[in-house]
């Protein structure tokens, strides 16, 4: 299968392998511990495993756009700072 | 009791996750790839990292269009949902006049964007429109081809024209819902117009608002087709939304990098305002 058209490049094929592999280990979590483990956390509404991953990952994107828009384009310590957020999504809310 | 859970009931959304995958995953990773690249055609590509992402997010260009939209949605968003509610509580609750009233309500709702935006075009001309000349007539220095106020009045009245109706709709669907108990409990109580609404009325079109609230949003924070028939974004950049400054810069100047990066950060926005949007709403409803 050509995939010419859809320009791909090495980062975004790592990022979007990325991505699938954290939907491919909340099926196995799910599979392992059924019920996605809801609760009420810090923001006071219930959420499950798959809430707090979305929150993570577009927490993570609007910390990424906006190291880049006020500090610079060394993202690696956004990237650092995205997984402290989303270490701390996954344990408070 | 242990629950029992069983997980195969998902296989049956595999048909939805391929139509999903087809029409929006495959062309939104494409977008992403587009974003950290540049293009002159011929499907060449030279990588460019995080350039377009820090040229859009310190353009002027952008956060005029941001603003514009944010402060076009507000206006549309408090002029819909107050005149939505309103029409709704004075339409008839039974009798003839119930489907002509929604008949009438829903015609805007069947009318193409583009063929709203050339009603209206047609309609604020000062030559040949009905309200454009009426208003030269007046003597009232009405121009939404040159002046920006008045193409701001022009493309907020078209969107009040085209949408109220929508949350009329959605507000007359909550009312028609409360039961005659509700009115009978109130006369009794001798409770006023305002307390009526305030306690029955309100509460009752609780979710029914917040959904009108969160499809107008969306539809305005996205609006492209009408404001573009009438104004193409002008005069000058006056009604430039971001949707018209996209397509400006991905098929107009064929910047297909920055059209891109603008593309991810404009989803980004999306997806957390449809999100707060969402869990506001699922979390009223589970509050009930």
């Amino acid at each position: 299968m050509d995939l010419q058209w859809m320009a791909w490049t090495l980062p975004t094929a790592i990022f979007f392998g990325t991505i699938l592999s954290l939907l491919i280990g909340m099926a196995v979590w799910e599979y392992v511990s059924p019920g996605g483990n809801p609760r009420v956390g810090v923001l006071r509404f219930e959420t499950t495993r798959g809430d707090r991953l979305f929150i993570s990952l577009l927490g993570s994107g609007f910390i990424n756009l906006a190291w880049l828009g006020l500090i610079g384009p060394n993202l690696w310590w956004a990237l650092a700072l995205s997984v402290v957020y989303a270490i701390g999504v996954f344990r408070l809310v | 009791m242990e629950k029992t859970w069983n997980n195969k009931a998902w296989f049956m959304v595999l048909p939805m996750l391929v139509l999903v995958a087809f029409s929006a995953v495959i062309p939104l990773m494409t977008v992403v790839n587009y974003s950290v690249q540049d293009t002159f055609g011929n499907n060449v590509f030279f990588w460019a990292g995080t350039a377009w992402f820090e040229e859009i997010l310190h353009s002027d260009r952008f956060w005029q269009a941001m603003g514009r939209n944010l402060v076009f949605s507000g206006i549309i968003l408090a002029i819909e949902v107050p005149l939505g509610i309103f029409i709704a509580l004075n339409m008839p609750k039974k009798g003839w006049g119930v489907p002509v009233c929604l008949v009438t309500m829903a015609l805007p709702l069947l009318i193409p964007w583009n063929v709203v935006g050339t009603i209206w075009q047609v309609f604020g001309r000062i030559d040949i429109g009905l309200l454009g000349y009426t208003l030269h007539q007046l003597g009232i220095d009405y121009n939404y081809v040159q002046n920006p106020f008045d193409a701001w009045v022009t493309v907020i009245l078209m969107d009040v024209w085209h949408w109220t109706s929508l949350v009329v709709l959605l507000c007359y669907a909550g009312l028609v819902s409360i039961p005659d108990a509700y009115y009978q409990a109130a006369k009794i109580d001798g409770a006023s117009r305002w307390a009526i609404f305030r306690y029955i009325q309100l509460p009752k079109m609780n979710r029914v608002l917040l959904i009108a609230v969160l499809l107008r949003f969306m539809d305005s924070f996205m609006i492209y087709t009408e404001p573009f028939v009438v104004t193409g974004g002008g005069p000058g950049n006056s009604t430039t939304f971001l949707s018209i400054d996209l397509v400006k810069i991905a098929i107009g100047q064929f910047d297909l990098g920055p059209a891109a990066a603008m593309s991810i950060i404009y989803f980004l926005i999306i997806l957390l305002l449809s999100w707060v949007f969402y869990t506001v709403m699922t979390n009223v409803d589970a509050g009930k």
